[in-house]
């Protein structure tokens, strides 16, 4: 289930060596090396700021690279921008989806792509709402009707309408953009089960996040920034979550933050309060 | 992942939902009510002469309904396309009395300085990133003062015509102005006008991508951009559409009373938005229908006309217009909440 990559004969979808941004003055990203391959989940983590937006729209082709390499199938590539990330089969789902919430699913899912029939290019509705369905049922996503308006999908239903959408324009890595953080523990279950079945339909799965209980169970890789820079890239079975946790939150920080609130307690408060969980 | 009896309530309230989210269903209920109510009062109005009566007004407000609601779908207002309807028909009319221009030709001709002035509302709109309220009430007003100027210049009095004698007129006016009869009753010709633009915009709306992408870019501009929908495109297009309708309206009106007035079209670009509104239109974009504006449309067409049937003064319109509107735009938001309100 781990074994660190027994001599793959493919390159690997997306590679980023060394890349580093400069906005300005302003060193965003520096050195920073991350994998990504077919059917494997790369998380990245870091907290705000940590240069986790700057790296992604570099692989999205938002940004281009001011040093360093970065290779798409194994070649070294310079993105135009999103468009031709896109045509190379590299689809970033942002935290704020695309989505038009007073149109209805189907809608939304041809948007943009809608297919057409006939002599006077009429959109072939009978088609979308078809493969709309078959799609979302394809990734496991139970939506009663795609008729309804996305305004009406719960967080997690809308992020996983993007991602089939995705898929289903041909995406081979998909880069998902927190999709999980605006969400309660159990939508975020269900984007976690739809990121796994994008893996496990053969894409390559960038998965940002600041949460590392998100990121442990899914990912294969892990690579955690901080400050602009990586404090360490790792296979899933060089790391415990516990690690992984302590690693995101600056180590010695988190040992102090921790040392520092228990004790608040005891030095303000009177020393009969009741506790205030049970850890 | 939930019990099949939430799964089949749940499922209830989907076709409740989807019943409910028409945008139409509002001017459907109110059209019914105001039908019923001056049936009552007045046997005249619910007889086929009257029918034919009230469907002539709501005709040509009908077809510039149809397309402001297509522009606010876009997110866009369009104030200058009731001041527009009497700059087509001058130039129209100048051209075919002053310069004894075929009518044909001469509307033909009318069509030009509206898809122009269209183009520009766009142009303006999309390149500035200026609330499309603002720009157009700036064309609004400057078109006010050029049909006013250039008319009074040209004719030495408000209103040109004469349109009667110009070559050409029989012809245009059975295509555009004259009647049909049908079962002993003279029905405008505007009206099946009406129901082709209808028909058209609706077709557009619901089955083609341009319908996509008005409904996306109304509905949120930055994210169709996001999906590759050519945002300046359809709007710039969406304002040429209602310049097209303000043409047809114009040429119509001009041609039924073979002149016109140089102050023609001022004050309807609002009833052409209550329309809209009435018919289901959301003033922020992104929801609305065709059919609904014409149903909204054919509620005036019958208030205006219902009123005098029933013997009233004409004065209680305005008051009849304004409380349609405010009900309409409070059953509208509700709807639009009901139909945005996440599902927990």
């Amino acid at each position: 289930m781990t074994v660190p990559s027994p001599a793959p004969p493919a390159p690997p979808l997306l590679e980023a060596r060394e890349v580093g941004k400069v906005f300005g003055n302003v060193i965003a990203l520096r050195g920073v090396s991350m994998v990504l391959r077919a059917g494997e989940v790369t998380c990245v983590l870091g907290d705000n700021g940590a240069g986790k937006s700057t790296l992604i729209k570099i692989l999205a082709g938002v940004h281009a690279h001011d040093s360093g390499e970065y290779l798409v199938d194994g070649s070294p590539v310079r993105l135009g921008g999103p468009r031709e990330a896109l045509d190379r089969g590299i689809a970033t789902v942002y935290q704020d989806l695309a989505m038009i919430p007073l149109m209805s699913v189907w809608r939304n899912f041809f948007l943009g792509s809608e297919p057409v029939t006939g002599p006077l290019r009429r959109f072939d509705v009978a088609r979308a709402k078809r493969v709309a369905r078959e799609e979302l049922r394809g990734m496991g996503i139970d939506i009663r009707d795609v008729d309804q308006p996305v305004g009406t999908l719960s967080g997690g239903e809308r992020q996983s309408v993007a991602i089939a959408r995705a898929v289903h324009f041909g995406a081979r890595a998909l880069i998902l953009d927190e999709p999980t953080s605006a969400l309660g523990v159990k939508q975020a279950g269900v984007v976690l089960r739809h990121i796994a079945r994008a893996r496990d339909r053969g894409l390559g799965v960038v998965f940002i996040t600041h949460n590392p209980h998100h990121a442990y169970p899914v990912g294969d890789r892990f690579l955690v920034l901080n400050r602009g820079t990586s404090l360490g890239r790792f296979a899933k079975a060089d790391i415990t979550r516990e690690e992984l946790t302590s690693l995101m939150a600056g180590g010695a920080e988190l040992d102090h933050l921790t040392h520092e609130l228990a004790h608040e307690p005891g030095r303000d408060g009177p020393a009969t309060a009741p506790a205030p969980g049970t850890s | 992942m939930t019990s099949v009896p939430a799964d089949e309530r749940l499922a209830g309230a989907g076709v409740l939902r989807r019943l409910l989210v028409r945008p139409e269903l509002g001017s459907v209920v109110g059209a019914l009510a105001v039908f019923a109510f001056f049936s009552s009062r007045s046997a005249v109005f619910r007889s086929a002469d009257g029918v034919a009566n009230w469907l002539d007004p709501a005709s040509t407000l009908g077809i510039m309904a149809v397309a402001i609601a297509l522009l606010m779908i876009g997110g866009e207002f369009d104030l200058s396309a009731g001041v527009l309807t009497g700059t087509t028909g001058l130039v129209m009319v100048t051209l075919a009395t002053r310069f004894g221009w075929n009518v044909w030709l001469a509307m033909l001709a009318g069509l030009v300085p509206a898809l122009a002035i269209g183009f520009l509302n766009g142009l303006l709109v999309v390149r500035t990133r200026l609330p499309s309220f603002i720009v157009t009430l700036g064309t609004f007003l400057m078109l006010q003062g050029l049909n006013l100027g250039l008319t009074k210049a040209i004719t030495g009095t408000v209103q040109v015509s004469g349109l009667r004698r110009a070559e050409g007129y029989e012809g245009a006016r059975a295509v555009l102005a004259g009647s049909v009869t049908a079962g002993g009753v003279d029905f405008r010709v505007a009206i099946f006008w009406w129901l082709a633009v209808t028909a058209l915009a609706t077709w557009v709306l619901m089955r083609t991508r341009a319908g996509n992408w008005i409904f996306a870019i109304g509905g949120d501009e930055r994210a169709a951009r996001a999906v590759g929908v050519p945002a300046a495109r359809v709007k710039i297009g969406l304002f040429m559409t209602t310049a097209t309708a303000a043409w047809l309206v114009g040429s119509i009106t001009a041609l039924r009373f073979g002149s016109v007035q140089a102050g023609t079209g001022i004050g309807q670009e609002f009833i052409y938005i209550i329309a809209a509104v009435i018919g289901g239109c959301l003033l922020t974009g992104g929801y609305g229908s065709a059919v609904g504006a014409s149903i909204g449309a054919l509620i005036f067409g019958m208030a205006d006309k219902g009123i005098v049937f029933a013997g009233w003064d004409a004065d209680w319109f305005k008051f009849f217009l304004g409380a349609m509107l405010l009900l309409a735009t409070l059953a509208n938001s509700l709807v639009r909440r009901y139909a945005e309100e996440a599902r927990r």
